[in-house]
Order: C-alpha cells, then structure tokens, then sequence
C-alpha cells in the first residue's frame, strides 16, 4: 500500500516535471536551442499568481500568470533569442543563461530575498483507505496532467499549426519553402512553453507554498534532465522522461536508506540511459546534414 | 517574345568571404522550360535559394512578375506563386504523404481548390494515393521526389522550381521524373530547372544556361547549346 502510494505521488510530480520537460523540448525541436531560462520562467509565474492574489482567486491568478508568462516567453525569444538565429548555439546558450540570471535578480530587486507563503493556492485534505493515503493535490496533478498531454498530443497531430510544428522542427529550411512563416511558429512555441511553466507553478504552490527568486531553478533542472531521458526534441518523450523521473524519485524517497541520495539516483538515472541509448528513450539519432 | 515571369539581374551572393555567385543575370519566360546547368559548386543551388529567398541576396535583384523579390522572405514568396522543390526533396519524414502534401498548401485558404489539387495531385502520382497515410520516410527515393513534386503542386505554382529532381534515381525513373517536367509545361506552368544530368535537361528544355563558377558563361536555345562543342565536350561526355 505504502508502495502504491509512492507510485502515485511519483506519477504526480513526474507529471509536473513533465509539463516542465515539455517547454524544454518543444523549444529544442523547433527553435534548436537550449533554453535555460525556462525554469524561471516558472518562478516569473509563481510572482504573477502571488500579485494577482489581490483578485483573491487562485484560478484567476492562474488565468494571469499564464498570460504573463506567454507574454515573457515572447518578449525573451524577441529580445534576447531571434537576433542570434544562425549564431553558433553556445552563444544562443550562454543568453540563454544570462536571461535565466536576469530575471532572478529581477524577481529579488522587487520581491526581497525573502521567500513568500501564498498559501491560497494550497489544497489540503487526502482520501485515506486503511494504509492507503494520497492527497487531492497529488489527484489534481495527476488530471491536469493528463488533460495537457491529451490536449497537447491532438494539437500537434491534428491542427495546421501543430503540422507546421512538426514541419519546422525537421526541417526549417524546407518548411519556409511551404509558406510557413517559421517566427511565427517559434513564437508560438514559445508561448505554449510559458504557459505550460505557469500551470507548473501553480501546482507547485498548491503543495508546497514556499516562493523564492529560485522556486523553478531545480525543477527545471530535473525536468531539463527529463527531457533528455525521454529523447529532447520528443514531445511523448517528454512526457515519458518526467513521469519516469518522478517515479524514481518518488520511490527513492519512500525508502529511509535511499532517500538521502535521491537527486543523485535520478542523475544517475541519466547518465546510464544516455550510455545505453544515446538520444534518450524515444529520441531518433539525428543526422547532422551538411 | 512571350512575357517575362522571372528576371534575375547581376545577381551577388557570397558565403562569408567567398563570392558564390558573381553577378549573374537571367530570365524566363512564361510557359517555357529553362535550364541551368553547371559543375558541382558552380553555383545552381544558390541561384536556387536566392530566387526563393533561403538566402539573401549581397547586391542585385530579382523580379518576379514585375514585382521585386529581392528581400522578400522565402514564406511569402510561396504565396505569389513560386514553389520550391528543394535537391535532396527535403519532405518531412515523420509526417505522412497526405500530411506533407497538406503543408504543400499551407498558404492556402481556397479549401475546395485544395481538394480539387489533391486530387489531381493523387491522379498524376497513384502510388501516393495509395501510400497517403504512410510515413513519408519510409517511402523510395523515386516515391519521395514525386511526393516532393506533388507537394510543391499543391502550392498552385505558375513557376517551379526544381533542384537535381533526378539525383539518385534508376534510369527508369530518371526518365519518368522528366517526362513529369514536361507535363508542367503541357499544363500551362513554367519549370526552372537545375540538373546534373545536362543531356537530358537540354533535351526537355526551350533554353539553358551554363553556370561557371558563379559566372553564365554561355546561355541560348536549349537544342543549340546542346550541339555547341564546349558544352558538348564539358557537360554532355561527348
């Protein structure tokens, strides 16, 4: 019973890392590039949904948050990314990195150093059956995750944009030559990231109400280290790698003797699939073409 | 002398340091099947992706139905009626045949038209008819070009451009990819084309150039060119 419920917390957070992995990897595939800004773009939301408290709506402090985030994934890729579109990619990763910086620092000149306790956003309460124990929050998570996958899966399969997509990602060049305007798809990757790191935010308030300048820095490493699990650039990998993670690491913290060592179960994790299959469970070994 | 629908003039192209193309101008006209024909680096494919706007251009124009092109992006161009067929086909391999050929129209609002192109796309190509939901990565390299030549139909081009469509095709094919070249110009649309396979170019086309190291060195009728003994000795293997 104890395990079961492992299981299903780790099918929860993994499913948080997974809404995170999937920014990484659809900016991967369809922009090539690295973005290391993405997990504080989670951290940009966490501050959106706590200034939009003032409506004292949790939901419609998520309704802002997202919009505030699309906004900020936009106005990054505007500002900071497409003005390096054909620069060599460590110069695309080091920005990268300094907008990560940037916009902690930004969030600690105007919220203190300080962390903030929002615990509106909180859900408590479990449903408990003899040994058996799992929180609303983890049932929650669980269902929005699936919702975003589902919805995410029929967007790229079945709309134009989500054809173009696909498009863009193999082949810019090619994709161009179909009329299809590859900024604007970027963008919109962009965007649909953002949005994604904002509903990310809210259900890591909603179980633990701590907000800092570094609320997305180690989920987006771990969902950053999903990604590459499941194959970057593999939107169903994405998917795989965080719900994987988050089972590791779930049942490593079950165990008292493991739980100490659970980051570096779950980096271990990583080292030994990308021994075995280097472009990640359900990567494709890219050609490099010349 | 028919109108002029693409007009390239003293073009410049350079690869950082390196000049590809030095100053190049030609046209052609409507309905007509131009050739341009060359060495390996001598430039084709880059007159190729300056006209449709992969690339951009140093010094130079190109016109394009007496609008200037020049800057325009390659995603726009599409929509004024120039399709692409790229060398190497460049279809999108994770998606399926009917997914590639959708996007060949994705410019495109007209939906009746674009069912009505499918389907003359599917009458030209039965083997894409038949394939429409496989994965277009693991079609034959002869079933890819059509799909790429399908493909850059369903954009309803007056001009085609097509890149080494023969390249890496049986004998058989080869011949079948041409005989489809000329049915663009029997169905009214203009073709130009760069080829390896000079002899057989020629042979389909009303005029041709020869490409020299980002140079036109000779250009002319097609059938006279052909008999010309220097292209005869350098690019027929005559």
């Amino acid at each position: 019973m104890e395990f079961l419920s492992a299981l299903l917390n780790g099918f929860s957070s993994g499913g948080t890392y997974a809404i995170i992995a999937i920014g990484y990897t659809m900016v991967y595939g369809i922009a090539k590039m690295l973005n290391f800004a993405h997990g504080d773009i989670i951290m940009v939301g966490g501050y959106a949904m706590f200034v939009a408290l003032v409506f004292n709506q949790p939901l419609v402090a998520l309704a802002f948050a997202i919009l505030a985030c699309m906004l900020l994934g936009i106005t990054v890729e505007r500002l900071a990314y497409k003005p390096l579109r054909g620069a060599s990619s460590l110069a695309v990763l080091i920005t990268a990195i300094g907008v990560s910086s940037l916009l902690q620092s930004l969030a600690q000149i105007i919220f203190g150093a300080a962390p903030k306790m929002p615990t509106q956003f909180m859900i408590n309460g479990a449903i408990t059956l003899g040994t058996f124990r799992i929180n609303y929050s983890t049932l929650v998570t669980l269902a929005v995750t699936v919702v975003i996958m589902t919805a995410l899966t029929v967007f790229v399969k079945y709309t134009k944009t989500g054809r173009a997509m696909v498009a863009v990602s193999e082949d810019r060049g090619a994709a161009q030559l179909m009329g299809i305007n590859t900024n604007r798809i970027i963008a919109i990757t962009f965007a649909i990231g953002s949005a994604l790191a904002a509903v990310a935010a809210y259900l890591m308030l909603m179980k633990a109400p701590t907000l800092s300048s570094t609320l997305g820095a180690m989920p987006g490493i771990k969902a950053f280290t999903a990604a590459v699990i499941g194959g970057i650039g593999s939107i169903p990998g994405a998917m795989l790698g965080g719900v994987l993670l988050g089972v590791i690491e779930s049942l490593a913290l079950s165990v008292p003797q493991l739980a100490p060592f659970t980051d570096a179960i779950e980096f271990a994790v990583l080292i030994v699939i990308l021994l075995v299959k280097p472009a990640g469970l359900l990567g494709k070994a890219r050609r490099e073409k010349v | 002398m028919s109108e002029t629908l693409l007009r390239v003039e003293d073009l410049s192209v350079y690869y950082g340091v390196i000049q590809a193309l030095k100053g190049i101008s030609f046209s052609v006209n409507r309905g007509e099947i131009v050739s341009l024909i060359g060495a390996n680096g001598a430039g084709k494919t880059t007159t190729l992706h300056t006209i449709t706007g992969l690339i951009r251009a140093k010094s130079g124009h190109v016109f394009y139905k007496d609008a200037e092109i020049t800057r325009v992006p390659a995603h726009k161009i599409v929509t004024m009626g120039m399709s692409h067929v790229p060398e190497g086909r460049r279809i999108f391999q994770n998606l399926s045949v009917y997914e590639n050929l959708l996007l060949g129209a994705y410019s495109r609002k007209d939906k009746k038209e674009i069912e009505g192109n499918l389907e003359m796309v599917f009458r030209q190509f039965p083997r894409l008819e038949e394939r429409r939901r496989q994965l277009a990565g693991t079609l034959s390299g002869g079933e890819q070009q059509m799909l790429a030549m399908g493909r850059a139909l369903l954009a309803s081009p007056e001009l085609i451009v097509l890149d080494e469509p023969s390249m890496g095709l049986s004998p058989l094919l080869v011949g079948e990819v041409f005989e489809i070249i000329k049915s663009f110009r029997a169905a009214g649309k203009t073709v130009l084309l760069v080829e390896q396979n000079a002899k057989m170019a020629m042979a389909i086309s009303d005029r041709a150039y020869v490409l020299e190291n980002g140079l036109i060195t000779m250009s002319g009728d097609a059938k006279a060119l052909a008999e010309d003994d220097r292209v005869r000795k350098a690019y027929l293997g005559a």
